[in-house]
């Protein structure tokens, strides 16, 4: 079982809805965020061409994060899903120094915070918050050795991207471009 | 220049002994040493879940208010069931817990006092007292003016109650910003057309299109539910978008097309597609032939207004102009050409509407699947009150003849009307504004402010100090929609439906809901047998009996779909229809506007243009706020904070402008923004044009989040071009130029 | 054009618009850890060669310093967690992978063992030291018996230490500036040489001087060597560290690195030193204090300019 997300970047408008949605659900507080949107312009009028990314934690396969954190508290759940245990978290800030998508942040509370992909309620069969507000249903979340799943499903016939793949993490958020 | 109702600025109440209202203390960020508390989410069995629709904008998406055991709003989520949002919410539906938890809320009824240095000052009141002032006011104006003096500016659901309440007094002077300011022309153009005018929520069967064409429409950063729901449905079928805007906005970047037109320039192009559409034949000859009306008087007229004519104005190429239309033409009838939304641009806006209406008679788009459909809501029982008085005049009288296809009542006009004149015979002499934010909406302050100056008496109803509770005599708090009951929600859609609002909670600190308000009124104006009822559940009750359900199941179901009465949702192949125009038919030649002395046909006019060093200000939405509503909430702002101005590199170059510099901007008419905006560098925006969206620049300190962020491009909206056919007020032929240093301008109203 | 922006307004303290989640705490506790290995190798090294009646500063008296060094370091390490209550969780396990566990393991090891190795001499400095209950007593002479041991397990651990306060920041990958495997003995050759230049001051013997002081210019002129490879390997790199290596070659921090830590914190005290060692007088406190003071401006720089380097945008 391997938890994914792919969110269609030809949808996508940008409302920032998942950041909403992913912060009253997780009580995120002000001023902090878990998931953010980026715009990419590239040309000169009227060339142009434009594209919006909802971006989030990852969860990728080879973590930089939890390799470097040295209490554990950074760890794999089951499907892959990065998550940080809050009381064994030292609050030392490698894992942060380690993202190279800048997903971490430090919450006030202490420890390290981000992205859990929702595990509350994909645990019950639920998607996470975000894909379940999106409201161009422009992200697919699933299980992407289940081939029905809807993350399957939408990177069979469309062609996709990971974000910084000369990283080397694996990152299992997809891009259908 | 201080006047009698000078803006109250400062956040002092009088020293009448007022406990402290704004006890914002700013959330401690530090990490606490010793807490080991954890904000784990919590499962969704352990919230309390009501019913309710949003009240953040207009769309009215259902859904569900997520209560803690301890009576925290935790989270909105969308109701499955509705099809206004399919259950999804959009940001600001999502983000409407912020409303409720804003500290920066009304709190209790304010009485404006005026002291012995002449400054005036707010105290604080109790219910009882302010109702008492604010009946007592109404009735004198009722006995000097008659009662028709009274007027009601009012947009949102607060507006029901306060209108039964000013229709019980005896005046009909109700009008909202949203006809005159945003929809109205294009109702009034497409009801010339089709005999019907589009509504809200718009009938459009984008989920089902093949070729949605915007004109100056920018779906995506205007985030009507719907609307953006659908379009991206027919992106994933490949329908094709072609966006008509002089910026890059969103919905161009998913475009096929996107032409960087002129701005003021659409009309040509309406005009050479219509053109092309009927001199190469790309029309639907079926549908024009029997439901057409003067099809030959439109041929002759758009003869000579070829691809090359809009070439030369448009600066759209002649190619372009011809593969769009044929674009069109092949996707026919499953074609949309979008009326829009906010309609109001240059004032020859009600003709601009009748061009798209025209384009998509021609198209057969109306009444076609891919097209419009035709839409039906559920009429909802009236609870039976006494009817009321007839009122001797109402805002038709205040037109002196002009205007004569406006629909509803213009804003606009009716603060004209507030303003004492030689030619004024029907003065209005007080205000009730509801949910209306009239300083940041309405352009042309000066008329504006020499109104409320005159006005005798007003009272502002609202959930937050915006500014226009600046200008108020008395301030009332009304409570946030998930703490109260409001009217049963039933909208036209594909389907009709109905949604119920339930508070989730009960009102914060003193405010009260708006049917509460209006009750008490009516109870201290002896109108109370207009309120035969102690709660308002009683009235929403007793309908949802009378239409088949009840309020228990309604609680558990949220929304109810109910069967269509008034026939198919498309045109059946080969049967008779009647629109409800003049000639019975879709009239490319409008009888009604010929009638008035109108151009019964669209022709293009050329409007001002920008002088040299000066751009054109154009203004928008962002998906994540509703214009200068949610500019103090919290879970908003955290997206977008504040507005820049989109300068083109070419400009930005020529003034040595950086991203992220402040600049003021300055208009024709010598107007200066209050509050320097920073500019950002972006190669979406024209050379000719600057963007900013609308709804910054607060001006009221209560507003502790949204004061003095970004600016306001209303109060840079100071030439207006009013449409002759229904009074809209065209907004965007006024141009500005740069500032870098600062002007030092006093923050007033 | 090219535009590439955040538009949901994110801004998170720390994060944007650039990573700054370590403040000084790291770079203090860096140099008190490369110094205190530093200090620690020379005195393990002159045990086992036999040499402590030669170099009594090296072998004792410095060596005072390293527990102090050590604790002041642990403590900065300390104020920098947020979430300090559960500090403790760091010595629950060992996590190979992580460069963090590693040194809080090593750290375990050698500050104890060098609070033994200074209460081993603590006689030497305090001639009236009684250390009141027997079974300490009994343990100052099993540690006396047992010095040369010490001696070798600190020299590995003393290795361990300098060496992986490099490899700590060589092990993020996601920072292009310290992603390069030449950190790890470039910290280690600083923290010997900054340990090398306290011993120089302190020594009071001019042969131990002498033979430090040339230490010193060894390893003065090995890291000048590594700082060349170092900006070498980032031109020939891929363009993120590139981009990395142009803060320092024009960018914000190119004079504060090549004039304080360059020129002012290797280069120059090398000229002292060989002034001194050509018969000039030159008051030893100067190089020293040059070299210590170019040692933690080196990581105070580090640690700040490898936090602005990043992958995206």
């Amino acid at each position: 079982m391997r938890y994914a997300m792919a969110i269609d970047t030809k949808k996508c408008v940008g409302c920032s809805d998942c950041v909403v949605a992913c912060q009253t659900e997780n009580n995120v507080p002000h001023g902090y965020c878990r998931d953010w949107v980026v715009e990419a312009m590239d040309g000169s009028y009227p060339n142009l061409e434009l594209e919006i990314r909802s971006e989030r934690c990852n969860h990728c396969d080879n973590s930089p994060c939890v390799r470097c954190c040295p209490t554990g508290a950074s760890h794999y759940e089951a499907g892959g899903i990065v998550t940080v245990t809050h009381n064994e978290c030292i609050g030392c800030g490698a894992c942060i120094e380690s993202c190279p998508y800048d997903a971490r942040y430090s919450h006030p509370d202490g420890y390290v915070d981000k992205c859990t992909f929702c595990m509350h309620r994909v645990v019950k069969g639920e998607k996470p918050a975000c894909v379940s507000v999106c409201p161009t249903n422009c992200m697919y979340f699933g299980d992407l050795d289940d081939p029905s799943s809807d993350v399957s499903k939408a990177l069979k016939n469309r062609k996709y991207k990971t974000l910084a793949p000369e990283a080397g993490t694996k990152p299992h958020i997809f891009y259908l471009t | 220049m201080k006047t009698r109702r000078d803006f109250i600025k400062i956040s002092a109440l009088g020293t009448a002994g007022a406990a402290l209202t704004a006890g914002a203390f700013s959330s401690v960020n530090a990490a606490s040493l010793f807490s080991m508390k954890e904000t784990k989410p919590l499962d969704d069995s352990e919230f309390v879940r009501t019913p309710t629709y949003c009240e953040v904008c207009f769309w009215k998406c259902a859904g569900w208010t997520y209560t803690t055991k301890q009576g925290d709003i935790a989270k909105i989520l969308g109701n499955e069931d509705d099809l206004h949002c399919n259950g999804r919410l959009c940001p600001r539906g999502t983000g409407g817990v912020g409303m409720y938890n804003d500290k920066d809320r009304l709190k209790t009824p304010l009485i404006r006092v005026k002291k012995e240095n002449g400054k005036s000052v707010f105290r604080e009141a109790s219910w009882d007292e302010a109702l008492a002032l604010v009946a007592a006011k109404m009735t004198e104006i009722g006995e000097k003016y008659g009662p028709e003096s009274m007027a009601l500016f009012n947009h949102g659901s607060s507006g029901h109650h306060m209108g039964h309440l000013l229709k019980a007094f005896g005046s009909s002077n109700i009008v909202a910003p949203s006809y005159a300011q945003c929809r109205g022309p294009r109702e009034v153009g497409f009801a010339a057309t089709f005999g019907a005018g589009v509504g809200s929520p718009e009938p459009t069967d984008i989920r089902d299109t093949k070729c949605m064409v915007l004109i100056g429409s920018h779906i995506g950063e205007n985030m009507h539910n719907g609307q953006v729901q659908e379009m991206a449905q027919a992106i994933d079928k490949g329908a094709c978008i072609i966006t008509i805007d002089p910026r890059y906005s969103t919905a161009a970047s998913k475009s096929k097309f996107w032409l960087p037109i002129k701005p003021s320039t659409d009309l040509a192009l309406l005009l050479a597609w219509i053109h092309v559409i009927i001199y190469d034949e790309l029309y639907d000859k079926k549908y024009v032939e029997q439901f057409g009306y003067g099809f030959d008087q439109l041929k002759e007229h758009v003869k000579n207004m070829t691809p090359e004519w809009a070439y030369g104005i448009t600066t759209i190429k002649p190619d372009v102009i011809r593969k769009t239309a044929r674009e069109m033409g092949n996707a026919a009838p499953s074609v949309i050409v979008h009326p829009g939304r906010h309609a109001t641009w240059y004032g020859d806006d009600t003709q601009r509407s009748r061009a798209i209406a025209i384009l998509n008679g021609l198209l057969g788009s109306w009444g076609r699947r891919g097209g419009f459909y035709f839409k039906e809501s559920l009429p909802l029982p009236h609870y039976p009150t006494p009817h009321y008085p007839k009122p001797r005049w109402s805002w038709k009288e205040t037109l002196n003849g002009k205007y004569p296809l406006a629909g509803l009542a213009i804003s606009n006009t009716l603060i004209e009307a507030s303003i004492p004149a030689e030619d004024n015979k029907h003065e209005i002499k007080g205000w009730i504004v509801s949910g209306t934010n009239l300083p940041l909406t309405m352009p042309d302050k000066t008329t504006l402010n020499k109104a409320m100056d005159a006005l005798e008496f007003m009272v502002v109803v609202d959930t937050m100090p915006m500014e226009i509770t600046g200008y108020a005599d008395v301030v009332l708090p009304e409570c946030t929609y998930l703490e109260r009951y409001d009217d049963i929600r039933s909208e036209p859609h594909r389907t009709p439906s109905i949604a119920i609002r339930v508070p989730a909670v009960a009102p914060k600190y003193d405010s009260k809901p708006a049917w509460w308000i209006a009750k008490k009124l009516g109870d201290k104006l002896n109108l109370g047998h207009y309120f035969p009822w102690n709660d308002y559940e009683e009235v929403i009750d007793w309908q949802l009996q009378e239409l088949g359900t009840s309020l228990e199941e309604m609680k558990v179901i949220g929304v109810k779909k109910f069967d269509r009465a008034s026939g198919a949702l498309f045109l059946r192949d080969g049967e008779p229809y009647e629109f409800a125009t003049n000639t019975g038919k879709i009239e490319f030649y409008s009888t009604e506007l010929a009638a008035l002395g109108f151009d019964p046909m669209p022709k293009f006019t050329q409007h001002p243009e920008p002088p040299s060093g000066f751009y054109r200000l154009i203004y928008g939405r962002a998906p994540m706020h509703t214009f200068s509503r949610t500019a103090n909430n919290k879970n908003l702002t955290d997206l977008m904070d504040e507005n820049k101005v989109w300068v083109n590199p070419k400009v930005a170059n020529i003034w040595g402008l950086k991203n992220d510099q402040e600049v003021w901007l300055e208009n024709q008419d010598g107007v200066v923004s209050t509050f320097p905006i920073k500019v950002r560098v972006t190669e979406r925006i024209r050379w000719d044009s600057i963007y900013m969206v609308h709804g910054f620049g607060h001006s009221n300190k209560r507003l502790k989040t949204a004061f003095g962020k970004g600016s306001s491009d209303s109060e840079l909206i100071t030439e207006v071009m009013v449409d002759p056919i229904m009074g809209g007020t065209g907004m965007r032929g006024n141009f500005v130029t740069f500032l870098t240093e600062d002007p030092g301008k006093e923050i007033e109203s | 054009m090219k535009e590439e922006i955040f538009v949901s307004g994110r801004h998170i303290p720390n994060i944007d618009p650039y990573l700054h989640i370590w403040h000084w705490q790291i770079p203090v506790y860096l140099f008190l850890g490369g110094l205190a290995a530093g200090i620690l190798f020379f005195a393990a090294l002159y045990t086992i060669l036999g040499k402590e009646k030669e170099m009594p500063t090296t072998v004792k008296w410095a060596t005072f310093l390293v527990p102090v060094a050590l604790v002041l370091g642990l403590f900065a390490l300390f104020l920098d967690l947020k979430h300090q209550l559960f500090f403790w969780r760091l010595y629950t396990t060992v996590r190979i992978e992580s460069p963090m566990s590693w040194g809080a393991w090593v750290l375990m090891l050698i500050t104890p063992l060098s609070m033994v190795w200074v209460a081993t001499y603590i006689k030497e400095l305090i001639p009236n030291w009684d250390w009141k209950f027997e079974i300490l007593k009994k343990f100052e002479k099993l540690a006396i018996e047992y010095r040369t041991s010490m001696a070798w397990v600190l020299l590995i651990l003393s290795v361990i230490l300098g060496i992986y306060t490099g490899i700590l920041l060589s092990a993020f990958n996601a920072r292009p500036l310290w992603n390069t495997s030449i950190l790890g003995p470039l910290f280690l050759v600083s923290g010997m040489s900054t340990g090398a230049a306290t011993i120089m001051w302190m020594s009071k013997d001019h042969f131990e001087r002498t033979l430090m002081s040339k230490i010193d210019l060894i390893l003065i002129g090995i890291e000048l060597f590594f700082i060349v490879h170092l900006f070498m390997g980032f031109m020939a790199s891929s363009e993120v560290q590139i981009q990395a290596a142009d803060l320092f070659l024009g960018g914000q921090f190119t004079v504060s690195f090549w004039v304080f830590v360059v020129l002012l914190g290797l280069v120059f005290p090398a000229v002292l030193e060989i002034l001194e060692l050509r018969g000039y007088k030159i008051p030893v406190a100067i190089p020293a204090f040059l070299i210590l003071f170019g040692g933690l401006m080196f990581r105070f720089i580090m640690v700040e300019a490898g936090q602005i380097t990043r992958y995206l945008y």
